[in-house]
């Protein structure tokens, strides 16, 4: 079973759609104790980060990832919800992360159009299980403002915007997608399919 | 890099699509839901769905459409028409949509760009401009209402100012282009896209392959639309996008 944390930023309903669509049982919940039942958490979310690692801490749900990570449970972190696993962002001003993942977000520093939106080339870098079966030239669906650096050997993906960006990220069960797997069309439903497989 | 969009429009009345959808091998060429999944298999890279419903009590029409789409096809759904308020955005983006493309409700009163922006992020509000040729200020105004009231606003000026308050992206018709089949209005475009930062869709006026390639080279566009074109099948999306990867644009294949 498969647990979408609410946390009241950006619309769940399109990953809840994606995962009916694919067959996999879930619930969307805001409550700490029913996500607590969850075999693997989704952590999804549109918006600025300050306000979304504000509702998180004040809802516990800080705890209950840094819980689930300890006990191996399998998440997934889609866009904003991405970037919350890192360590700190500087999305105005500089606010810590969950730290689930080691690295930073930071604003883009290139000379194109911000947000980066629209569909790009996933590059990817190593064996990632939840890019099992993806096409050589796989393309994925972005917005965002703001993007992951880090120097740890956990980035699964780039993509080129620029200069190289790195999108996704993975460490043991903790997957970290800067795209939107449930609005990238067949790759999108491939990859949110290699996580409902993932054994656990 | 980042790829080029391809997107067809569907106008939908009482929760039909009109005007007719030529697609082979469809059940029901009039179900918005349907021939969004055609889209979707022929790699269109968004769908948008413009709500022409006169009445506001067919207006719930459109959201159990929305709802129906989102629940089957897994690419970005921009929903306008006939949006006025905050509310009317939560409820068509609750539905599963994407982004809300606002025109006349945005020239009314420009704040609800700021509102909704701040209430749901820049990426979901999308601003439709429609432009004509003026040929005596020698530059484009803006018109309000389906194209029937000239605004006496500079198009550029306007461009900026959605930018300014929030606007994710603006959908830019061209009126003295759309239905010609002459070619988009590369121009205007071209004005339009290097003055504001955020992506710019070109509409009105694609007739050949070429076209799409001289809206996205010469008129620096970052999305393509087109309605009828893809709907009578004159032009298929895929080979379109085989096309223009043969002429070194970069698209989603």
């Amino acid at each position: 079973m498969i647990g979408i944390i609410d946390y009241g930023m950006g619309n769940l309903k399109s990953v809840s759609n994606a995962l009916t669509f694919l067959g996999a049982e879930h619930f969307i919940s805001d409550k700490y104790d029913e996500l607590l039942k969850a075999h693997k958490l989704i952590l999804p979310g549109v918006g600025a980060f300050k306000d979304a690692i504000d509702l998180i801490r004040v809802k516990s749900f800080d705890k209950l990832l840094i819980d689930a990570k300890d006990k191996d449970k399998p998440i997934l972190g889609i866009c904003l919800g991405m970037q919350l696993m890192f360590e700190s962002s500087n999305e105005f001003g500089n606010h810590i992360g969950l730290g689930l993942l080691k690295g930073k977000i930071n604003k883009f520093d290139i000379d194109l159009k911000i947000p980066h939106m629209g569909w790009n080339e996933l590059n990817i870098h190593k064996e990632a299980p939840l890019f099992t079966g993806l096409p050589e030239h796989s393309y994925v669906y972005f917005v965002h403002s703001y993007h992951l650096e880090t120097d740890e050997d956990v980035v699964s993906a780039t993509t080129y915007y620029g200069k190289e960006i790195q999108v996704a990220a993975q460490q043991g069960n903790i997957f970290a997608l800067q795209f939107h797997p449930e609005k990238s069309g067949d790759i999108g439903l491939m990859i949110l399919k290699n996580f409902i497989e993932i054994d656990n | 890099m980042l790829c080029k969009r391809i997107i067809p429009c569907l106008d939908v009345d009482k929760g039909r699509v009109v005007k007719g959808v030529q697609f082979i091998d469809l059940i029901d060429a009039g179900d918005p839901v349907e021939v969004a999944k055609a889209y979707n298999k022929s790699m269109a890279d968004e769908i948008v769905f413009l709500d022409i419903t006169a009445s506001s009590e067919n207006r719930e029409t459109i959201v159990d459409i929305v709802k129906r789409t989102a629940e089957q096809i897994f690419i970005p759904l921009t929903v306008g028409g006939g949006i006025r308020t905050v509310e009317d955005f939560r409820k068509i983006l609750l539905a599963g949509a994407d982004k809300v493309s606002i025109n006349s409700a945005a020239i009314n009163r420009p704040s609800l760009i700021d509102e909704a922006s701040r209430k749901f992020g820049s990426q979901c509000v999308v601003v439709a401009i429609d432009a004509k040729y003026n040929n005596k200020r020698k530059s484009w105004d803006v018109y309000s209402h389906g194209g029937r009231n000239n605004m006496d606003l500079d198009v550029i000026e306007w461009a900026v100012e959605v930018e300014r308050l929030g606007a994710g992206e603006i959908l830019l018709t061209s009126m003295d282009k759309d239905g010609t089949k002459s070619g988009y209005d590369n121009q205007l475009t071209k004005l339009v896209s290097e003055s504001v930062n955020i992506p710019v869709i070109a509409s009105g006026g694609a007739g050949t392959m070429k076209h799409f390639k001289d809206a996205i080279i010469d008129g620096k566009a970052d999305a393509v639309l087109a309605a009828s074109l893809f709907h009578f099948n004159e032009i298929e999306i895929k080979k379109l996008k085989e096309y223009l990867n043969s002429e070194n644009i970069s698209v989603r294949l």
